[in-house]
C-alpha cells in the first residue's frame, strides 16, 4: 500500500473513533481534555479510563500487528521538558491535535482554527530551529 | 445551579457507555498506528517545512489528518444539537467561541513540545506499552504538566 494512502486509512479510523464517541455518549474525543479531567476528577471519569485503556490497548497491539516502525526522537530532560510544555499547554488552550485539530475543526470552530494554527506554526518553527542548531554543531 | 440529579444524567458513568469508550478509544489507537503518528520521526518529518525544498518533508500526516477532517466534519454536519446518542445521553459540545492570549500561548506552548518530541497527547498515551522509559517519562511529565494548568489556572 503506498505509505500516504496508509496514512489517509488512518486517519478515516480516527474520524471513526470520533463518530463512535459522539454518536455513542454525545462526547468530543478531545484526547488531552479527556486525560486532564480523568486525573482530575477521577470519580466520574469512568467513560475517560475505558477511552484511555482502549488508546494504550490499541496502541500496544496495532504497532506489532500492522508491523509499524517507531523511535524516539528527543531523550531524557528533552522529553520531560517537552512532556511538560504539552501537557501544561494543551490543558492551557483547551485541546490538542484531536480536540481542536480533528473535532474542532470538524465542527467548524474558528476557536479551534486559530488554535491549530498556532500549535502548527509552533511545531514548525520549533524543529527549524532545532535543525539549524544540529547543522551548527 | 444543576442539581446532582441532572449532572448524574449529563454523566455518561454507566457500563456500557465505558464500552463504547473503551472501542472508540481501540479504534483511535488503530489509525494512529496506521497513519504513523505514532513515530515521532514522521511527526518531525512533517513539521520540518524547511525540507520542502530539499525534498525531505514527509507529507504523511497530511493525509492523516485530512482523513480524520473528512469524517469529523460529516459527523458534525449530521449531528443536531438535539440528536439523541445510543445511550441517550445528551450532546456535550464546548460551547466557547471566543479566541483569546490563553488559546493562542497554550497552543504555542504545546507546539514546541510537539516539535521537540514528535509526540501530542494521543500517540504519546498509546505508545506507553512499547515506547520504554522514554515515553512514559514523556508522558508522566505531560499529566503533570495538564495537573499544573488545572490547579493554577483552573
Amino acid at each position: 500500500m503506498h505509505p500516504y494512502l496508509q496514512s489517509f486509512i488512518g486517519g478515516l479510523l480516527v474520524g471513526t473513533a470520533v463518530w463512535i464517541l459522539l454518536k455513542g455518549i454525545g462526547r468530543v474525543a478531545g484526547i488531552s481534555g479527556i486525560a486532564a479531567e480523568a486525573i482530575s476528577s477521577p470519580r466520574r471519569s469512568l467513560w475517560r479510563f475505558a477511552f484511555l485503556l482502549g488508546l494504550i490497548v490499541g496502541g500496544a497491539f496495532f504497532v506489532k500487528v500492522f508491523s509499524i516502525p517507531t523511535a524516539n526522537v528527543a531523550s531524557g530532560a528533552w522529553l520531560v521538558v517537552a512532556g511538560l510544555l504539552v501537557g501544561f499547554g494543551t490543558v492551557m488552550a483547551g485541546g490538542c491535535t484531536s480536540g481542536h485539530g480533528v473535532c474542532g475543526l470538524g465542527r467548524r470552530s474558528m476557536r479551534s482554527l486559530v488554535a491549530t494554527l498556532s500549535f502548527m506554526a509552533a511545531g514548525m518553527a520549533t524543529v527549524a530551529i532545532l535543525n539549524a542548531l544540529k547543522a551548527g554543531t | 445551579m444543576m442539581s446532582a440529579d441532572t449532572e448524574a444524567l449529563k454523566q455518561p458513568t454507566n457500563a456500557r457507555s465505558a464500552v463504547i469508550a473503551l472501542v472508540s478509544g481501540l479504534v483511535f489507537a488503530a489509525g494512529l498506528a496506521l497513519g504513523g503518528m505514532m513515530d515521532p520521526r514522521k511527526v518531525q518529518g512533517f513539521l520540518n517545512v524547511g525540507g520542502i525544498t530539499s525534498g525531505q518533508w514527509d507529507p504523511s500526516l497530511a493525509f492523516v489528518m485530512g482523513g480524520a477532517l473528512l469524517v469529523s466534519l460529516v459527523t458534525f454536519a449530521m449531528m443536531k444539537t438535539n440528536d439523541v446518542t445510543w445511550l441517550n445521553v445528551p450532546l456535550s459540545l464546548p460551547s466557547r467561541n471566543d479566541i483569546d492570549v490563553r488559546l493562542i500561548a497554550g497552543s504555542v506552548l504545546f507546539g514546541i513540545g510537539w516539535g521537540i518530541s514528535g509526540f501530542c497527547p494521543g500517540p504519546a498515551i498509546a505508545s506507553v506499552v512499547q515506547g520504554g522509559v522514554s515515553v512514559l517519562m514523556f508522558v508522566g511529565a505531560m499529566l503533570v504538566g495538564m495537573f499544573i494548568a488545572k490547579k493554577t489556572l483552573g
